[in-house]
């Protein structure tokens, strides 16, 4: 056989592959494409870099450079062109945590905030294990616990601490989880209601979700706290803190409901009509089909519910609950810290704590969203 | 109105659900249940560790004193100003001391009593010492701050009209903004109340560089309120004030009320029960005044202690010293 040449014009390895024109790929094209793609978003990246070199010094400064990091009281504070006064914030952050909480039984509130973390983190780490024990430790051992606690019991030696005495952070936590772990079971069965076959079932589901839907946040506080005591004898109005409670459940169950009712009608006819094929009662079918869907599509809308209601919380210092924001504004009245950036200072810090919460929330949906629609995107 | 009307329906639906009297209500609970600022530096504030302090607040602890000789057994629930007179009228609080002012109308169509005025206030003005002004009278032409719709405001206008003077009026939504103004010079002077001014003085960069005038162009009676109807309540409210005044003028104090009890000065005898049972048309005890005194101190203390010399805010007594003294506070004997 003979061999075969090759010819001398044919190349034998490909030729070496060229690098891509430097504004097709790499920093440059995304700075192209992202912040160059025309006149209009030119100039809008412009007046950015301009506003961004402008604010940077000068916040810089305020925030760090000129802040006042140690001081025992607010005279550091007060010198001019001093900056922030974060020594204010570590000064008041015990107030700003417990409020009047006794102090010498703080280590109850915060066992309590440690074990809410750590069930929290147990339930919404996606590979957690025995999530079934964790639901139920934190749905139904957690808030006995918590209530005993927070509140003490003579018989276990925990002294009582009124819940006059509760405020700050732990309590905006406590208002906010309430809302939160109420909302979502009380809007589900308040959407399955209005969209039910039942004549009365559908009524007054449907009257509840309109009329709360209907009254300022505020009035429905108001209305507990104040007027509440003016029909029910003394004895029988519940707690001044609990009422605000039910208040926020309430409220944020008929907003959660038209999110999950949103959920239910973009579910397809045929899901209901297979399961029903398939001889599934109302409720398995509800829970084995079509709620794991419905509720993966308003994942967003349920979210923006839990963050406005976190930041809702803050509402309930207009009846004479002092959350964290009310411990901030009574913080910076101190005469002792009195001063040109205490209020400032003050509320940034607030800003900053209710903004990681907020963005935390968010970026969490977001994960699940996609883990949660992995299987419909091929 | 929509108040007033509001309020005039839940003094009907009381009057109609007449009950037994607040104070058997107070000892049964086993605390006094008392309407406070939501945060008024010197009068009603809680303090690091979140214990209530100020002159409003020492106020209600006296009561808790003379009623449970226990000053911790009040409850301060915090209220705005607009929801202040409901929980009164409502029963959510016993008594309101939160820096309200007394006036005609309150009283009269709020249903509400005013006991005795625990701080004469009045609205006045603070400048920069450069200015060289010792007067209000010597604002004419003056730019001021102040702190949008409020009778501030309308105090602020009456009494630049009534002088004949000019000036020009910078109105704010909050009084952080017209504080802010006046420390970077926007405006020569600012006002609001006297006890305010002293307060939000300390917020200037420099506290020193600024004066409180003397003049009080308003007058600001604060003092609290309790429901019409119960005139023991009243009463008790009402002596309260008088005990812990009476004290201060016969010299009793914190200090040496152990001793006193033994002076033999008749008057003191008498306020401090070792003579005749005064407590008894109270409903309690015949050392109810020595108990407030004991674990409170007399009006004179409670002040320089909390918006006085000893406090941040360094209020002068002025109208709130003793009637012996050129002020305001005279209280009736103890006999």
């Amino acid at each position: 056989m003979a061999e075969r040449t090759t010819p001398s014009f044919l190349r034998t390895e490909p030729s070496p592959v060229l690098p891509p024109p430097v504004f097709a790929g790499g920093a440059v094209k995304w700075v192209r494409e992202n912040m160059l793609a025309g006149p209009g978003s030119a100039l809008f990246t412009l007046v950015g870099l301009a506003f961004i070199v402008w604010a940077t010094p000068g916040l810089v400064r305020h925030l760090i450079l000129d802040a006042v990091w140690t001081s025992p009281d607010g005279v550091a504070c007060r010198a001019p062109g001093a900056g922030a006064c974060w020594s204010f914030i570590a000064r008041k952050l015990e107030f700003f945590l417990y409020a009047s909480y006794p102090r010498d039984m703080v280590w109850r509130v915060n066992l309590c905030l440690a074990m809410g973390a750590v069930l929290a983190v147990w339930l919404l780490w996606p590979g957690a294990a025995r999530k079934g024990l964790g639901a139920a430790l934190f749905f139904i051992v957690y808030p006995v616990a918590a209530l005993v606690l927070l509140h003490g019991s003579e018989a276990l030696g925990l002294p009582k601490a009124p819940t006059d005495l509760w405020g700050g952070i732990f309590l905006s936590m406590i208002v906010a989880t309430v809302g939160i772990v109420f909302s979502l079971p009380g809007g589900v069965l308040l959407a399955l209601g209005r969209r039910s076959r039942l004549p009365v079932v559908r009524f007054f589901a449907t009257l509840f979700i309109e009329f709360v839907r209907g009254v300022p946040f505020i009035t429905v506080l108001f209305m507990a706290n104040t007027m509440l005591p003016l029909f029910v004898p003394a004895s029988w109005s519940p707690d001044r803190l609990v009422r605000p409670l039910v208040g926020v459940s309430l409220f944020a169950s008929a907003y959660m409901a038209e999110v999950v009712r949103a959920g239910l009608q973009a579910i397809p006819r045929g899901q209901t009509e297979g399961a029903m094929a398939l001889g599934l009662s109302y409720w398995k079918m509800m829970r084995l089909i079509i709620l794991p869907q419905a509720l993966t599509v308003v994942i967003p809308g349920i979210v923006g519910i839990f963050i406005g209601l976190f930041k809702d919380t803050t509402l309930v210092a207009v009846v004479g609950i002092p959350d964290f924001l009310r411990t901030v504004e009574t913080a910076r009245l101190d005469p002792a810290w009195a001063g040109p950036t205490i209020s400032t200072t003050g509320y940034l810090f607030a800003g900053a704590f209710y903004w990681v919460f907020c963005f935390g929330m968010s970026r969490y949906s977001l994960m699940m969203e996609r883990r949660l629609a992995a299987g419909r995107k091929r | 109105m929509k108040h007033l009307l509001i309020a005039a329906g839940l003094t009907a639906c009381l009057a109609t659900g007449a009950s037994a009297g607040v104070l058997d209500n107070v000892k049964q609970r086993g605390f006094l249940s008392c309407g406070s600022n939501t945060g008024l530096a010197g009068f009603g504030l809680p303090d690091d560790k979140g214990v209530w302090t100020g002159l409003d607040v020492e106020f209600c602890r006296a009561v808790a004193a003379a009623i449970f000789d226990d000053p911790t057994k009040v409850k301060f629930i915090p209220l705005t100003a607009k929801d202040r007179f409901t929980a009164l009228q409502s029963g959510e609080v016993d008594v309101l001391a939160r820096n309200g002012t007394w006036t005609q109308s309150r009283e009269a169509e709020l249903g509400l009593n005013f006991g005795g005025v625990n701080y004469y206030d009045g609205q006045g003005f603070m400048t920069r010492k450069k200015n060289n002004i010792s007067s209000a009278l010597e604002l004419n032409g003056a730019s001021v701050c102040v702190q949008q719709g409020t009778t501030t405001e309308l105090n602020l206008s009456d009494f630049f009209r009534s002088n004949n003077m000019k000036y020009e009026g910078i109105a704010f939504a909050t009084a952080d903004e017209a504080i802010k103004a006046y420390d970077s010079g926007r405006c020569d002077a600012f006002t609001t109340d006297v006890s305010q001014l002293y307060a939000e003085k300390l917020k200037l960069v420099n506290p020193d560089d600024t004066i409180v005038l003397p003049e009080v162009i308003s007058k600001e009676p604060l003092a609290p309120a309790v429901r019409q109807g119960d005139s023991q309540w009243f009463n008790i409210i009402r002596w309260t004030h008088y005990a812990m005044l009476n004290a201060e003028e016969l010299g009793v104090t914190r200090a040496n009320v152990d001793e006193k009890v033994k002076s033999p000065m008749p008057e003191v005898r008498r306020l401090l029960g070792v003579e005749g049972d005064f407590g008894k048309g109270m409903g309690l005890t015949k050392d109810w005044a020595y108990r407030i005194v004991k674990h409170v101190g007399n009006y004179g203390e409670s002040f320089e202690r909390t918006v006085g010399e000893n406090s941040k805010l360094k209020i002068k007594r002025g109208l709130n010293n003793l009637w012996s003294k050129g002020g305001l506070q005279y209280a009736p004997p103890v006999r």
